[in-house]
C-alpha cells in the first residue's frame, strides 16, 4: 500500500497556514491572464472559488446543471454558519473551533485542514458583510449569533432560516460580477460527464449542453470540482433532485482517489415519506428537539389503530407511550447527537413501532412544551388560576413565536396542524462527509484537479457538526482554493491555451458519446427512477443507519445484480441530441450504481463505529459507537482499478498531535 | 384522486407548441404537484411516449427552480408557495388541470413547460453586487453597526429566490419586483450604497433590454410571490432611480 | 405616467372648481366670468398649452408603454386567472383611459372649440350653451358614465403615480391610497352631480 502524501506543513499548528501562504509560489497579474481554469459546481464552493479565481485574474470557465448559478443546492441551508469571532465572549476561540470541529468529526478528520478552516472562518463572515449579505442582528446594529448542537459556545451566524441561501447569493453576486466583466463565462444547464487528462494533468473537461445536447470539450490549466455530495445514492435525501456524483466519480474513475465514501451524516429530524411516489425528503430543523418530546406507542395495538386512522395519537394515553430516546439515554434525552437520535427511530420503527402507513414514522410532540410555556406565560400575566384551555392557548403562542414558520412548513407538506397533534419525523440522508481525497491544497490525487467543499472529504471527518458545511464551502472557495492553486499554475504560465483537439479529448469525448447512445439505444423496460428507488432501498437498508458485515455483504451482491440488470433494461425515451432530463438522470444514476457498492466496500472494510458509520458488531453494551483507534485511525482513500468492489486502499494515517483522542460521551 | 391534465407540449424554442390532454389516475392527495407529474411521466415513459419536461431542483421552495402556469395563476392557486410546495389535496377529485409553462418575451420557452430565465442572470451581471474583492481583508463584520430594521428589510428583499414568477403573473410581463428585491436589498445596507446610483442604472437599463413590459403597479406580482417580496421594494426602486437620474453626472 | 396624471389631476381638480360655480344661483354671472377669465389670462394660456401637452403626453405615453407591454407578452396563457391577485381597474387602464379620451374629444368639440376657435353669437353664454348640454338626456348619461370611468380610472391611479414616484412609506402607505380614493370619488361625484342637478332641476 502507498502512502499519500497529504503535504501538511511544517512547523505549529497555528503557523502552518501563514507559513504555507508565505511560501507557496505565486503566478504574476500578467500570467494570471494566460491560464484557464474551469470550475464545476457554483454552490458556497465553486461559486465563490470562480469568483475569487477571477478576481485574481485567471480566466475562469463555471459549469453548473441548473439554469442559474444561484440555484445550487447550498441554498436550501438552513441553520447558519460558524465563524470563531467570539463576539458573544464567551470564550470561543479558533481553537475551541477546531477542537469541536475534530471531536464531532469523532476524531477522523485531519488536524492542520481542520484548523485552517477555523482559522480562517472569521474572514469568511467579514467577507459576506462587505458582500451585502444581510444576517440576523440585534438593536445595537452589531451581528447576532445562535448557539448550535454540539459545542457551548454561541458561533453560529444566521440570516433566519435561509443562511444558506443569503451566502450562495452573496457568492452569486460576486460571480455576477465577474461575469458581467467577461472574466468568468459561466456555462449553465451544462454537465460536466468527463474529465480530461492529457500527461498526467488534468487539462479539461467534457460537458453536455442540457438545451441542444451538444456534447462540448473545455480544456483549462487546471480543473476544481466543487460539484457538491452524493446523498442522493440513496434515493431519497434532503438534497435536491438534481445533485449528484457524476462529477466526482468521472474524476474517481480517471485516477483520483475516493476518501471515506460510506461516512454520510443521517438528520433525525426530516418529515417522513407519505407514498411510494414520495420523491424527496423536507428538513425540519433540528432546533425543534429542544421543546419535542419523541414518542412511539408501547402497544402494538395501538400503533395498528393509529395506522389505520382508528385512533388519534392525542387519544393514547400517557402511560402507553414509549418516549425511547428519554428511556434510552435519561441524561440527553431528547437532545442526543443527530446520529444516536437517528439509529434509535430506526431501532424502534424496524420494531414494527413506526406510527404512519409506511412504519416510519415516530412522533415529536409539543403538547407537554406547550402546556409548560403556558403556565410559564400565564403566571407572568399574573392569571394563576388559569384555564387549561387558556394556558394551552397561551403556550401555543409561545411556540409559534418560536418556530411558526417551521410548524407552517410542516402543514403545508402534511397537512397535519402540529399544535394540536404531534408531528411525525423520520430520520433523511442529509450530508456527505466522504469525496474525493485532497491533499492540504485541496489537490485530488490528479495533479491539477482540484475538489473543494462538499465534494471533498477534508474536514469533517466520520461527523458533520451543524452550521460547518457553510463554513467549509467558503472557506474552501473564498481563502483557500485561491492561494493554494497558484502554487500548482505557477508551472503554466508558458504552457499557452490547452488545444481541444487533441488524442485524449478526442478519446473523451467518444466515451461520453457511446454511453449516452448506449442509453438511448437500450430500449429498456423500466424508467431510470425506477431502478433508483430500488438502490436507494438498498442503501437505506443496509448502507444507511446502521451497518453489519452481512447486510453489507449483501448490499453488494445486489447492487451489483441491479447494475446488470439496470444496463440491459433501462429506457431512457427522446434523443441525445436535445434536452432530455431522463438521459441526464440516467447518467447520474449510472454512476451511483457503482458509488454505492464503494460505499458497502468502505463500510465492510472500516471494521469500527465512528460518527455517521455504525458498525452494528462495533458498539458498547449499552448501544453507543465502539471506535477502534488502533487500526482504523486512518482515512481510507480507494483508487479505482476497473470495478467497485475491486478497488485499491490507501491509508493516510490521522496523526493528533493537538488534541487528545477520547471517547465521545452522550450518557 | 383521477385527474384531467392539459398540459403545454412543446419539442423546442422552433416548434408552435400546443396544449395536450393526458388522464391520471389513483394520485394521493398528499403527494406534491410534481411527485403528481413524476406519475405521469413514469406513465408515458413506460407507454413509450416522450415525458414531460419542466423545471425543479430542491423541491423544497427555495431553489427557485421550479415554475408552472396552474389553472391560470403563477405556482397554482396555493398563496406563499412554490408548486414544488403546492400539495394536490389543493385539488378535488375529477378536476381538469391546465399546466403551462410562464409566458414572457424575456422567457422563451425551452421545451414543454421549461422557459430560459437567464435575463434574470444577465440583469444580475449588469450590476447585482457589490464590488468588493473576496480578499478576506475586509475591515471586521461588526465595524459598521446597521440597524436592525434595515439589515430585516434587506433580508426580506433579499428571500426573492429568482423563479420568475412575478414576470409570469404581471399582465405586462414586468420584472420590477425582481429587479427592485435586489436593488433594495443593497440600497438598504451601507455596504451597498456606496455604488447604488451606478447599479440601479445599470440593472434597470439591462431589464429594458431584455424586453420585459413595464410596471403598471396592478400588485398582481406581490400576491403571486412564493416569498412574499413586497411592493415596497419597487417604490424603493423608482427612489432609488430617480435619485440617480437626477443625480448622476454620467452621460447615460 | 405619474407626472403627466398628477398634473392632469390637479387641472380636474381646477376644473371642478369651476363646473361647481355652475351651481351658483347667480344666472351664470360667476361661470361667465370665470370661462372669461381662462380665455384672456396669459398665464392661463400657457397652463392650457402644458395641459394639452400633458394629455398628448399621457396618452403617447401610454400607447408607447402597451405596445411594449404586449411585446413582453407574444403568446397568450390559454387559461388565467388574473383577478385573483389584482383588481379589473388596475389591470384596464388603457381600457378606461381610452373610454376618458374618446369624452375628453367630445368635450372638446362641444365647448372648447365652439368657445374659442367658432366663437359665440351674440346672445350666447357659456353658462347658457353648458345648461342646454345638461338638458339632453343622452349628454348627461355618456357625460356620468365618462366620470364613473374616470373615477375608477384615478382610484388606481393616484396610488399608482405615488408608488412609480418611489413615494411610499409602510406608515404613510394606507394615508395615500385612502387619499387617492377619496380624491377619485369626489372628483366623480363632483362633475357627476352637476348635470344631474341641472338635469332635474331645470329640465
Amino acid at each position: 500500500m502507498s502512502t499519500l502524501d497529504s503535504k501538511i506543513p511544517e512547523g505549529p499548528i497555528k503557523d502552518k497556514w501563514t507559513n504555507h501562504k508565505n511560501n507557496i509560489r505565486l503566478v504574476n497579474p500578467a500570467n494570471k491572464r494566460l491560464i484557464d481554469v474551469i470550475v464545476v459546481g457554483t454552490g458556497l464552493a465553486g461559486g465563490s472559488a470562480a469568483a475569487s479565481l477571477a478576481e485574481l485574474g485567471y480566466n475562469v470557465k463555471a459549469f453548473c446543471f441548473q439554469d442559474s448559478p444561484r440555484r445550487a443546492h447550498s441554498i436550501a441551508a438552513q441553520g447558519g454558519i460558524n465563524a470563531a469571532k467570539n463576539y458573544q465572549n464567551d470564550g470561543d476561540s479558533i481553537y475551541r473551533l477546531f477542537y469541536d470541529t475534530v471531536k464531532g468529526g469523532d476524531y477522523r478528520s485531519r488536524e492542520a485542514n481542520v484548523y485552517r478552516l477555523a482559522e480562517v472562518s472569521g474572514n469568511i463572515i467579514d467577507q459576506c458583510v462587505a458582500q451585502g449579505v444581510p444576517f440576523a442582528r440585534e438593536y445595537g446594529g452589531l451581528l447576532d449569533n445562535r448557539s448550535f448542537g454540539g459545542v457551548q459556545v454561541s458561533r453560529t451566524f444566521y440570516a433566519k432560516g435561509q443562511t444558506g441561501q443569503q451566502l450562495l447569493l452573496g457568492a452569486y453576486s460576486a460571480m455576477s460580477r465577474q461575469i458581467g466583466k467577461g472574466r468568468i463565462k459561466m456555462y449553465d444547464r451544462h454537465e460536466m460527464l468527463e474529465l480530461v487528462i492529457v500527461d498526467g494533468k488534468a487539462r479539461g473537461i467534457i460537458a453536455r449542453n442540457l438545451i441542444t445536447g451538444e456534447i462540448e470539450r473545455h480544456s483549462a490549466h487546471a480543473v476544481v470540482l466543487a460539484s457538491g455530495g452524493y446523498g442522493n445514492v440513496f434515493f431519497l435525501s434532503t438534497n435536491a433532485m438534481g445533485s449528484n456524483a457524476t462529477a466526482a466519480w468521472r474524476a474517481h474513475k480517471k485516477g483520483a482517489y475516493f476518501a471515506n465514501p460510506c461516512f454520510t451524516q443521517i438528520h433525525p429530524t426530516c418529515i417522513p415519506r407519505s407514498g411510494e411516489h414520495q420523491s424527496k425528503l423536507t428538513l425540519m430543523s433540528e432546533s425543534l428537539r429542544n421543546d419535542g418530546r419523541i414518542w412511539v406507542p408501547k402497544k402494538k395495538e395501538d400503533v395498528l389503530a393509529i395506522r389505520e386512522g382508528k385512533k388519534k395519537p392525542t387519544d393514547i394515553p400517557e402511560e402507553d407511550r414509549d418516549y425511547y430516546l428519554e428511556r434510552r439515554y435519561p441524561a440527553f434525552g431528547n437532545l442526543v447527537p443527530r446520529d444516536v437520535a437517528s439509529r434509535a427511530a430506526k431501532e424502534r420503527c424496524d420494531a414494527g413501532y413506526g406510527v404512519n402507513a409506511t412504519g416510519e414514522a415516530v412522533f415529536l410532540d409539543f403538547s407537554s412544551a406547550i402546556m409548560r410555556y403556558g403556565r410559564e406565560k400565564a403566571n407572568m400575566l399574573g392569571e394563576h388560576n388559569a384555564s387549561e384551555e387558556r394556558i394551552k392557548e397561551l403556550g401555543k403562542e409561545v411556540i409559534e413565536a418560536k418556530y411558526g414558520n417551521l410548524f407552517q412548513m410542516y402543514q403545508k407538506i402534511t397537512d397535519d396542524n402540529p399544535y394540536e397533534t404531534p408531528m411525525m419525523i423520520y430520520p433523511a440522508v442529509h450530508y456527505t462527509m466522504g469525496g474525493l481525497w485532497v491533499d492540504y491544497n485541496l489537490m485530488t490525487t490528479i495533479p491539477g484537479l482540484y475538489a473543494a467543499g462538499e465534494c471533498n472529504f477534508s474536514d469533517h471527518g466520520a461527523n458533520r457538526l451543524g452550521a460547518s458545511a457553510l463554513m467549509q464551502g467558503l472557506a474552501d472557495g473564498y481563502f483557500v482554493l485561491p492561494y493554494t492553486i497558484g502554487d500548482y499554475l505557477a508551472d503554466d504560465i508558458r504552457t499557452g491555451p490547452i488545444p481541444t483537439d487533441t488524442p485524449e479529448f478526442d478519446e473523451a469525448e467518444k466515451s461520453v458519446k457511446e454511453r449516452l447512445n448506449k442509453f438511448i439505444n437500450n430500449n429498456g423496460k423500466h424508467s431510470v427512477d425506477y431502478y433508483h428507488r430500488q438502490l436507494g432501498n438498498i442503501m437505506w437498508n443496509y448502507v444507511g443507519m446502521a451497518r453489519n458485515a452481512e447486510g453489507l455483504k449483501k448490499a453488494i451482491s445486489d447492487i451489483r445484480a441491479l447494475r446488470d440488470e439496470y444496463h440491459k433494461n433501462v429506457r431512457v425515451p427522446g434523443s441525445a441530441d436535445e434536452f432530455n432530463p431522463e438521459l441526464e438522470k440516467a447518467t447520474r444514476v449510472a454512476d451511483f450504481l457503482e458509488l454505492g457498492e464503494l460505499m458497502a466496500v468502505d463500510a465492510l472494510n472500516r471494521n469500527e463505529s465512528c460518527g455517521g458509520h455504525f458498525r452494528e458488531e462495533y458498539q458498547t453494551e449499552d448501544g453507543e459507537a465502539l471506535r477502534d483507534d488502533k487500526n482504523y485511525a486512518y482515512v481510507a482513500a480507494w483508487e479505482w482499478t476497473g470495478d467497485p468492489s475491486e478497488e485499491k486502499l490507501h491509508k493516510e494515517e490521522l496523526k493528533f498531535e493537538y488534541i487528545e483522542l477520547k471517547t465521545r460521551s452522550y450518557k | 384522486m383521477n385527474l384531467t391534465l392539459k398540459i403545454w407540449r412543446q419539442k423546442n424554442k422552433n416548434d408552435k407548441g400546443r396544449l395536450e390532454t393526458y388522464q391520471v389516475s389513483n394520485i394521493s392527495p398528499d403527494s406534491s404537484f410534481l411527485e403528481m407529474l413524476d406519475v405521469l411521466n413514469e406513465q408515458l415513459i413506460n407507454e413509450g411516449k416522450e415525458p414531460v419536461a419542466f423545471d425543479h431542483d430542491c423541491r423544497e421552495g427555495i431553489c427557485g427552480m421550479c415554475s408552472l402556469y396552474i389553472n391560470g395563476e403563477a405556482h397554482g392557486p396555493d398563496r406563499g408557495v412554490t408548486t414544488c410546495q403546492l400539495h394536490m389535496r389543493k385539488f378535488k377529485d375529477g378536476d381538469t388541470i391546465y399546466i403551462e409553462p410562464w409566458r414572457s418575451a424575456a422567457f422563451p420557452v425551452i421545451k414543454d413547460l421549461v422557459v430560459d430565465r437567464s435575463a434574470f442572470d444577465r440583469i444580475m451581471a449588469a450590476g447585482g453586487f457589490v464590488s468588493v474583492n473576496t480578499s478576506g481583508n475586509t475591515q471586521d463584520a461588526n465595524n459598521i453597526p446597521i440597524p436592525k430594521d434595515d439589515a430585516d428589510k434587506a433580508f426580506d428583499a433579499a428571500t426573492c429566490i429568482g423563479c420568475g414568477a412575478c414576470v409570469a403573473t404581471c399582465k405586462n410581463g414586468s420584472a420590477m419586483l425582481f429587479v427592485s428585491a435586489k436593488v433594495s436589498q443593497f440600497a438598504l445596507l451601507p455596504q451597498g450604497k456606496v455604488e447604488a446610483t451606478r447599479r440601479v442604472h445599470n440593472m434597470v437599463k439591462q431589464m429594458d433590454e431584455e424586453g420585459f413590459g413595464n410596471c403598471s403597479n396592478t400588485g398582481a406580482c406581490e400576491v403571486e410571490c412564493p416569498k412574499g417580496i413586497s411592493l415596497e421594494n419597487i417604490a424603493r426602486m423608482n427612489r432609488e432611480y430617480l435619485k440617480a437620474s437626477i443625480i448622476s453626472e454620467d452621460e447615460e | 405616467m405619474a407626472l403627466t396624471g398628477l398634473f392632469l389631476v390637479v387641472f380636474l381638480l381646477e376644473h371642478l372648481y369651476g363646473n361647481l360655480l355652475l351651481l351658483k344661483p347667480d344666472g351664470g354671472a360667476a361661470f361667465n366670468e370665470y370661462s372669461h377669465n381662462m380665455t384672456s389670462n396669459v398665464f392661463i394660456r400657457i397652463v392650457e398649452i402644458l395641459l394639452f401637452l400633458g394629455i398628448l403626453a399621457h396618452v403617447v405615453n401610454a400607447l408607447r408603454l402597451t405596445i411594449e407591454n404586449k411585446k413582453a407578452r407574444p403568446v397568450k396563457y390559454a387559461v388565467n386567472k388574473p383577478a385573483a391577485n389584482s383588481s379589473w381597474f388596475s389591470r384596464n387602464m388603457g381600457l378606461t383611459g381610452s373610454i376618458i379620451l374618446v369624452f375628453i374629444v367630445i368635450h372638446l368639440s362641444d365647448y372648447f372649440f365652439e368657445y374659442r376657435v367658432e366663437g359665440l353669437d351674440g346672445d350666447e353664454t357659456i353658462y347658457g350653451e353648458v345648461i342646454e348640454s345638461f338638458k339632453n338626456l343622452w349628454y348627461v348619461i355618456i357625460y356620468i358614465v365618462a366620470f364613473i370611468f374616470l373615477g375608477f380610472h384615478l382610484n388606481h391611479a393616484i396610488q399608482s403615480a405615488f408608488q412609480t414616484l418611489g413615494i411610499n412609506h409602510p406608515k404613510y402607505n394606507p394615508i395615500i391610497k385612502k387619499t387617492g380614493a377619496a380624491l377619485a370619488f369626489i372628483i366623480t361625484i363632483g362633475f357627476t352631480f352637476i348635470p344631474l342637478y341641472i338635469y332635474f332641476t331645470m329640465h
